[in-house]
């Protein structure tokens, strides 16, 4: 054993606020990888349409979608066909609600077993998510080849959205798994919050319905700077809305940065808590 | 020179245990606290990881006290105490699983702790997927089970089911690749859990076997145990908690004779009423030891005839549970040891225990047993699967040297047992032993 790099850890007390430990991080990154990879496969384990499912849940939500918002209420949908409309918002909104739902379930037993850096359990839950997101984007593309929707030039934006959007599930799961473990209740109404949320971004509606006077207070919703950047991406029908993108990537970054700090500071109770 | 792989500076830890909910005897009480109940429920809740809140100090517990003490490099340290002196809290301590209130650790080296094998196990995943799962969250790099993959699957017998879901497992089995994964990590400074040597006869002594070994290689160990014999046998140094204090540090044999000692009050009988906490499956309720008369006793003529008497409550009607007893003497440690499937082993394994309470009487060695002062640890089991109960109270008697012509003659042997042996005569010739004069001689 070479003493000259071992390593010496410290434990004491922690106090106060302090950001997230990159290198520990790094240390646990093969942790970390087959993590994410057992989410993957014991989702879909033994189930018979297996990764399809990822396909089904925005296929049919814009299906329900279409029949009741475009058909029946006749919500305008920015000269785009209703389904094709709805279907790029609910792209990125699945993933969102579907990593909030994941990552608030993520901290389990197994902390009050061994030590690892926390933070690994709900990110690695949203990032397992995101093979379900890979899916539905291939689908969302072949939907916009179905009804011939030819794509702008923004579509080389889509990255900076996407890191949008990891950004606000990440921040949103970091605040709601530190949560739950001292709160049950977050978990109880995670799933109706999350419905409520849903008619706060242009999932079913353009962002233009929104009155003038509360674009504002309506973009700080990171979401909406996201899914309606997608729509402008892909389907061409506004120009990229920058004020939404702008407000909501900074109340993404402040949220995740909230979150993390809060994270860290709850961290040293998940154990004694849950 | 010597390093010292572990320093511990006056660490305590102080838990909330949560406010009694309150009960209520009328329905107007249940209705006002149901309207107050969110609220009061908040501030339970927020209690639980706030301390200094305007005075309700009752139900905090200091659960770990001032303690300090250091480890050598490549010491076993054991550490020893009742259930609920603070073992468990100083051992997720040291395992970084929770913070001291106070204090400071320092670990010179890569650290692993095992409280449990098997963490993060899940049955939907194939044996080969769950070892790279398991290793990586104890500690290991995914190079490094590469590396020990084979040798891993070997050492759990099950390499040819390696790429089935481990749901199809007996639970044996995924035990025992739990196990395989966990013995191969080679971490400086190890922390293991009394869990881990739990089970069979068997799985004990392939756990003690590898914690030897572990030892030998010059890894610092932490090991908490209630297995007084396992604790002398690997730790050259133990420490005794009481109360969440260190109330003795030293040697292990004169450490644990504190530990016996301090319990020595002579007991023939116990009783365990306590309620059955959730998905236990058998509860020890209680052992008796009885003399020829049938009489509780906790003092006996040497000689004299010894019953045993165990009672336990099967509360989940199943099959496989063994229950096992052991009898230690204060000067010699374990004497031996029996259980269930003693006799008649092939019809009791599969025999299939309803719900109920079940006496049993076993008649002790008397034979064989020294004069001296012992002591009997109960625990149950499901062999190679799982732990079902370990009888919180021990039974300690006496046995008594009587002025018998048969035990003066055994006075002043050593051994832990006391047995006459026939002495058969084979042959008697009346001329020297010419062989013996010849090496005599050669001499």
């Amino acid at each position: 054993m070479s003493k000259s790099q071992q390593k010496i850890t410290v434990i004491e007390p922690k106090s106060g606020w302090q950001l997230i430990d990159w290198t520990e991080l790094k240390e646990y990154r093969d942790m970390f990888y087959f993590l994410v990879w057992r989410d993957i496969k014991v989702r879909y384990a033994q189930s018979v349409l297996g990764v399809g499912w990822a396909v089904i849940q925005p296929v049919f939500s814009m299906i329900v979608f279409t029949i009741v918002f475009g058909n029946l209420a006749k919500i305008e949908s920015d000269g785009v066909p209703y389904a094709i409309f709805s279907f790029t918002a609910l792209v990125p909104w699945t993933f969102f609600s579907g990593s909030l739902t994941a990552s608030t379930g993520s901290l389990n037993a197994m902390i009050t077993k061994i030590y690892f850096p926390r933070l690994i359990l709900p990110i690695a839950s949203i990032l397992s998510k995101s093979v379900d997101f890979g899916i539905s984007m291939v689908v969302l593309f072949g939907l916009l080849i179905w009804f011939q929707v030819v794509p702008t030039i923004w579509i080389l934006f889509l990255p900076c959205l996407i890191m949008i959007l990891m950004l606000t599930s990440l921040g949103f799961g970091l605040w709601l798994s530190a949560l739950t473990v001292q709160y049950r209740d977050v978990r109880y109404g995670l799933h109706f919050g999350v419905q409520l949320l849903m008619y706060a971004a242009p999932v079913v509606y353009p962002a233009s319905l929104v009155p003038q006077q509360y674009r504002l207070i309506y973009s700080i919703n990171p979401m909406v700077g996201v899914i309606e950047g997608f729509r402008s991406a892909l389907l061409g029908t506004n120009p990229m809305p920058w004020d939404f993108i702008i407000i909501g990537t900074i109340s993404a970054v402040v949220l995740m940065l909230t979150g993390a700090l809060y994270f860290k500071r709850r961290e040293k109770f998940f154990a004694d808590v849950i | 020179m010597i390093t010292k792989s572990i320093i511990v500076e006056n660490i305590s830890k102080r838990y909330r245990i949560g406010i009694n909910e309150n009960t209520h005897d009328s329905l107007r009480g249940a209705i006002a606290s149901w309207i107050k109940y969110p609220l009061s429920n908040y501030r339970r809740l927020r209690s639980l990881s706030k301390f200094d809140e305007n005075g309700i100090g009752n139900d905090i517990i200091w659960a770990v006290r001032d303690i300090s003490f250091d480890v050598k490099e490549g010491d076993i340290l054991g550490i020893i105490g009742r259930n609920g002196a603070g073992k468990s809290t100083l051992l997720k301590i040291l395992s970084r699983i929770t913070d001291p209130t106070t204090g400071s650790i320092k670990i010179n080296g890569k650290i692993s702790s095992l409280l449990e094998v098997g963490t993060g196990f899940h049955p939907e995943l194939t044996g080969r997927e769950n070892v790279y799962l398991n290793g990586t969250i104890i500690g290991m790099s995914k190079k490094e089970i590469d590396k020990k993959f084979d040798e891993i699957v070997e050492f759990s017998g099950v390499k040819k089911f390696i790429d089935t879901p481990v749901k199809r497992y007996s639970t044996g089995m995924s035990v025992r690749l739990a196990f395989a994964v966990a013995a191969h990590i080679e971490p400086e400074v190890m922390i293991i859990d009394e869990v881990l040597a739990v089970g069979d006869i068997e799985f004990q002594r392939k756990c003690i076997g590898k914690m030897d070994e572990i030892g030998k290689s010059g890894r610092t160990v932490i090991f908490v145990s209630h297995n007084m014999s396992a604790v002398l046998s690997l730790c050259k140094s133990a420490m005794l908690l009481e109360d969440g204090r260190c109330t003795a540090m030293g040697r292990t044999e004169e450490v644990v004779k504190k530990y016996l000692g301090e319990n020595k009050k002579l007991r023939g009988e116990a009783e365990d009423n306590s309620s059955v906490p959730e998905g236990k499956k058998l509860k020890i309720r209680g052992a008796r030891l009885l003399d020829e008369h049938g009489v509780v006793c906790s003092e006996f003529n040497l000689k004299e005839k010894i019953s045993l008497e165990i009672i336990f409550e099967v509360i989940v009607p199943g099959r496989g549970y063994n229950v096992d007893f052991k009898v230690i003497s204060l000067n010699y440690g374990n004497v031996f040891q029996s259980n269930y499937l003693d006799v008649d082993v092939d019809n009791k394994r599969y025999q299939y225990w309803e719900k109920g309470v079940y006496t049993y009487r076993i008649d002790l060695p008397v034979d064989i047993m020294r004069d001296g002062d012992h002591y009997i640890q109960i625990v149950s089991a499901v062999p190679m699967v799982e732990m079902l109960d370990v009888f919180d109270y021990e039974l300690y008697f006496r046995c008594i040297d009587v002025d018998s012509p048969e035990v003066k003659l055994m006075q002043g042997r050593s051994g832990p047992i006391y047995q006459f042996l026939p002495w058969n005569k084979v042959e008697h010739s009346d001329s020297k032993y010419s062989q013996f004069e010849n090496t005599h001689r050669s001499y």
